[in-house]
Parts: C-alpha cells; structure tokens; sequence
C-alpha cells in the first residue's frame, strides 16, 4: 500500500467514504476505485445510470482576444470550426508530434474556452500553454482546485437531471454545453462522457459540489443511482476503445499509429506539431492500435506481448476483463500487416499462449445520443 | 471479518484446512474483498508437486493480478475445476466452494510456522488500520 500523504482530494472525499469506497491513490489524488464492485457498477452504467467523480481532472480557462488563435495553434483538431457552446476533443502535440495530452475544448466565445485535461497532466499542460503564449493577448488560468467535475452517465442520465433542472437538457447535443443551475446552482453541464453510454459531465464550484452530488444521490434514488469508482470507468472506456493518456499515448508516441488522425487536421494553418505529423502521415504507420480479445479464458494486461508463430508482433497498452462480453478485451499496438479484424494471434500470458484474435472498435455499439 | 476457528492461515491471506495428510487451501474473506470481482483463477495441474512459499496458480480480479504462494510442499492431489467457469464463487465463498486446491502434505512440519486464528485475526487488523 502506498502512503496517502501527499495526495490531493477532491470535495466529495466525505462522500466517498458515506457510501464506502475503495479509496486509492491515483495520478496523486486520494479516489475511489470501487464501491460495490467494478462488475456491479459497469453494469449500472450500462443498464440505468451512475455517477462518477472526475473533480480530479484539471480545468483550464483562457480568456482575451487572441484566445482563438492560440488554442488553434496549441490544438491539433480545426478550433476555427467550432461554433459557442460547442465541445471538441483534440490532442495538443508537442513539436516532434508526441502528445502532450488529449483532453476536451469547451468554446463559450471565440475569445473564451476552456479545456478540460487529465488530472496527471494538468501542471504539465497549463506551463506548456503558457510557455507557447507569449506573443498571444490572452489570460490563461488553472481553475482545477476551484472546480469540481461529475459524471453522470447511462440511458436514464437525462431524465434524473432534468429533475434537478429548469434547462431542457434535451436541447443540448451530443458534444455541447449549457450554463445550467443544478439543484440552484451555477453549473456548466456539457452533453459527453467517457462510458459509450448517453450522459453529461458536470462543472461546478468546488464549494457546492457536495451539495448538488448529494442532491443528485438523492434524486437519483428512483433510477437506482450508484456511485462509481474508477475500475469500472476504466473497464467502461475500454469496451469502446477509448485511448487513456498514458497507456495509448504519451510524449513519445505517434497518434496517427493510436488511431486518432481523425482529430488531426492537417488541412488546417499552422499548429504545433504539424510539420513532424504531416512526415509521419507521408511515411506510413509501422504499427496500429487495434482493439484484442482473447479467444480463450483469461484477463489482458497492459505490457502483454502479442505473438505470431511464437514472434512478437505487438503489445497491450491496456487490458481488462470486459463485463459486457465476460471475456478478457484490450487495447494494443501491433504490426501493420497483422492490424485486420478477425486477425488470429496469441497473447503471452505468463507461461501461456493464448489464443486471441483483433476486434474492430468499439467492442460494444456506443449508444452516445448522437443527434 | 470472517475467520473460521478449525483453519491455519498465511500472511498472504491464504487459509489450510488440514485433514490428516491432505490440506485443502484457499483464499481468505479479507483477501477475496481487497480482490474485488474474482474473474479468472489459474490452477496447477493435478500431480504436479510445489514447493512450500512457491507461486501455484494466479487469482485474477477486474482490476489486478494475485499469485497464491503454496503455504505447504507437497503434491497437487485436487483442484477446484468449478473454479473455471465460476470463479466468482471465490468472493462469494471463500472458505467453502471456493477452495482452490487440495494437497497431500510432503512435510507435516511445514504447518509449523502457519498462523492460528488469532494470530491471522490480529495480521488482518494490521492491515486494515
């Protein structure tokens, strides 16, 4: 066991601890992993609704009247096209085209944004802004501590929210955001999520984020709510083949090879990062992230070597054991000319070869409420 | 936390119903819950002989990977095949379906340094503080 001295928590430590959970270090917060189960709470999530807190991930504000352009050049993804109220996720690269991290670009005004990053990266990203501001008339604030963030995710997440809201949140699109009051308070409510499923993700004040979670406990009775831990957030995202900053990429990996050339825009004026991208998109991806389950018993691990007549042809960045399927799922490279669904390989399990075989992504049809 | 009085114990939560030379061995209620969902248990083959505080087979959660450590040497004589299709039956009962192997004891006095009930009781305090 790790000691827990030094580790931040977030409002709802309290909380937490009411409703028993697991409480562990991550990315140097104090959260909770698990309170009844991962496989009890996976489900929840896929069959109803629950409730995750995600107050560690950071929140980055930039403000003034070159906001625009400098986020379109920090981003990979087209800035410029995005419309108010409107959600983007992107990576920000650095110039060798390694990802600094991937995280979502909220735009209330083209001289307004905010990003919402990963909680192990959020110094990183914030000094890495500010060192490619200088000649940029904005003002760039880290409002992590300040700000609470909730998840609320699954089929029912709409009809329990709107009980706490006057807002029709069914007038917020998938990949959009309201300022809307919660339980009476101030809150950004944006229509995304990391499970799949059909949910939004809650910003508020820190100061009244316990408030209006147990609030949302409360009325969530009726929908059999639960909170969930991170296990099953990251069994959630797994099944739909989402990358984890990381696991599926870092400073040192090629996002065209993670799959995710789809939120570069090479087309676009000058970002950081697009010189040494367009030269890896000329050359060719060596290798693919590609999703792997395992035809046999077993659980995947990230770090997994994949084997071709005994050769290693690749290796798991995540793995798990998919509720969904009940069979052991993961994320990994592997060589181009193995990088085909249906491909058969074998994963190195201990002493084992098991056999496995590439699945197309996501693993389960996402049911986000695309619209 | 449960802690049957007819078993020994090791500080790797394992537990050993000893009957004559045989010991049927398990994991323990405080080890299933640090666990969480129980879903894949890799046992050794029947016959094969391990050695005392030697890995023997791998218990799998969601979230991590286990390796037991015989508590004893001596030869597989069983192992617990329902395990396969339902290892879940480890967190829902630990000290009964959920055994995990049976093994006919090569040295009575590897038990010797196994934990009593109290001693155990007391380890899982430890932990848990």
């Amino acid at each position: 066991m790790s000691t827990s001295s030094n580790l931040k928590v977030t409002p709802l430590i309290d909380v937490h601890k009411e409703f028993r959970g697991k409480l562990v270090p991550f990315a140097g917060w104090k959260m909770p992993i698990q309170f009844q189960g991962v496989i009890p709470e996976h489900q929840c999530v896929r069959d109803g609704v629950g409730i995750f807190d995600v107050s560690h991930m950071g929140e980055i504000e930039i403000r003034g009247p070159s906001a625009k352009s400098l986020v379109q050049k920090l981003m990979t993804n087209d800035i410029d096209s995005m419309q108010d109220n409107q959600v983007l996720y992107t990576l920000m690269c650095l110039e060798t085209g390694g990802v600094v991290d991937d995280l979502l670009v909220h735009r209330f005004s083209e001289d307004h944004y905010f990003l919402c990053v990963n909680a192990s990266n959020t110094e990183k990203d914030f000094q890495w802004i500010l060192k490619n501001s200088d000649s940029y008339d904005v003002a760039i604030l880290n409002t992590s501590s300040v700000t609470a963030q909730f998840a609320v995710q699954g089929k029912n997440s709409e009809a329990l929210l709107q009980k706490l809201c006057a807002t029709q949140l069914n007038e917020i699109k998938y990949y959009h955001f309201e300022k809307v009051k919660i339980h009476n308070f101030e809150s950004i409510i944006a229509r995304t999520g990391y499970t799949g499923e059909d949910g939004f993700e809650i910003y508020i004040d820190a100061r009244h984020a316990e408030t209006v979670f147990r609030a949302i406990m409360d009325t969530g009775k009726e929908f059999n709510l639960q909170p969930i831990g991170l296990g099953a957030r990251d069994t959630l995202r797994m099944e739909m083949g989402y990358a984890l900053y990381g696991n599926e990429i870092n400073e040192q990996s090629k996002p065209l090879e993670a799959g995710l050339g789809w939120v570069i825009k090479l087309g676009k004026e000058d970002f950081i990062g697009k010189t040494e991208l367009e030269k890896q998109k000329k050359a060719g991806n060596k290798r693919k992230l590609a999703g792997i389950r395992l035809l046999d018993r077993g659980v995947l691990r990230p770090h997994y070597q994949i084997l071709k007549n005994g050769t290693s042809v690749g290796e798991l960045t995540s793995g798990t054991f998919s509720p969904s399927l009940n069979t052991g799922i993961g994320l990994c490279y592997v060589s181009s000319e193995y990088a085909e669904p249906g491909k058969k390989l074998e994963v190195k399990i201990r002493k084992l070869n098991v056999p496995a075989e590439l699945v197309k992504l996501p693993f389960l049809p996402t049911r986000v409420k695309k619209n | 936390m449960e802690v049957p009085k007819d078993l020994l114990y090791t500080l790797e939560h394992e537990w050993i119903r000893v009957n004559g030379k045989n010991a049927v061995i398990g994991i323990t209620q405080f080890a299933q819950d640090q666990l969480g969902d129980i879903v894949f248990v890799e046992l050794p083959e029947v016959g094969s002989l391990i050695e005392k505080e030697s890995p023997f087979g791998v218990v799998e959660s969601v979230k991590t990977v286990s390796d037991l450590f015989a508590p004893v040497g001596g030869k597989i004589t069983k192992v617990n095949k329902e395990l396969e299709t339902n290892p879940e039956i480890v967190n829902s009962e630990p000290f009964g379906e959920g055994w995990i192997v049976e093994i006919e004891l090569s040295e009575a006095k590897d038990l010797e340094s196994l934990l009593d009930p109290d001693a155990y009781t007391e380890q899982c305090e430890k932990e848990m503080e």
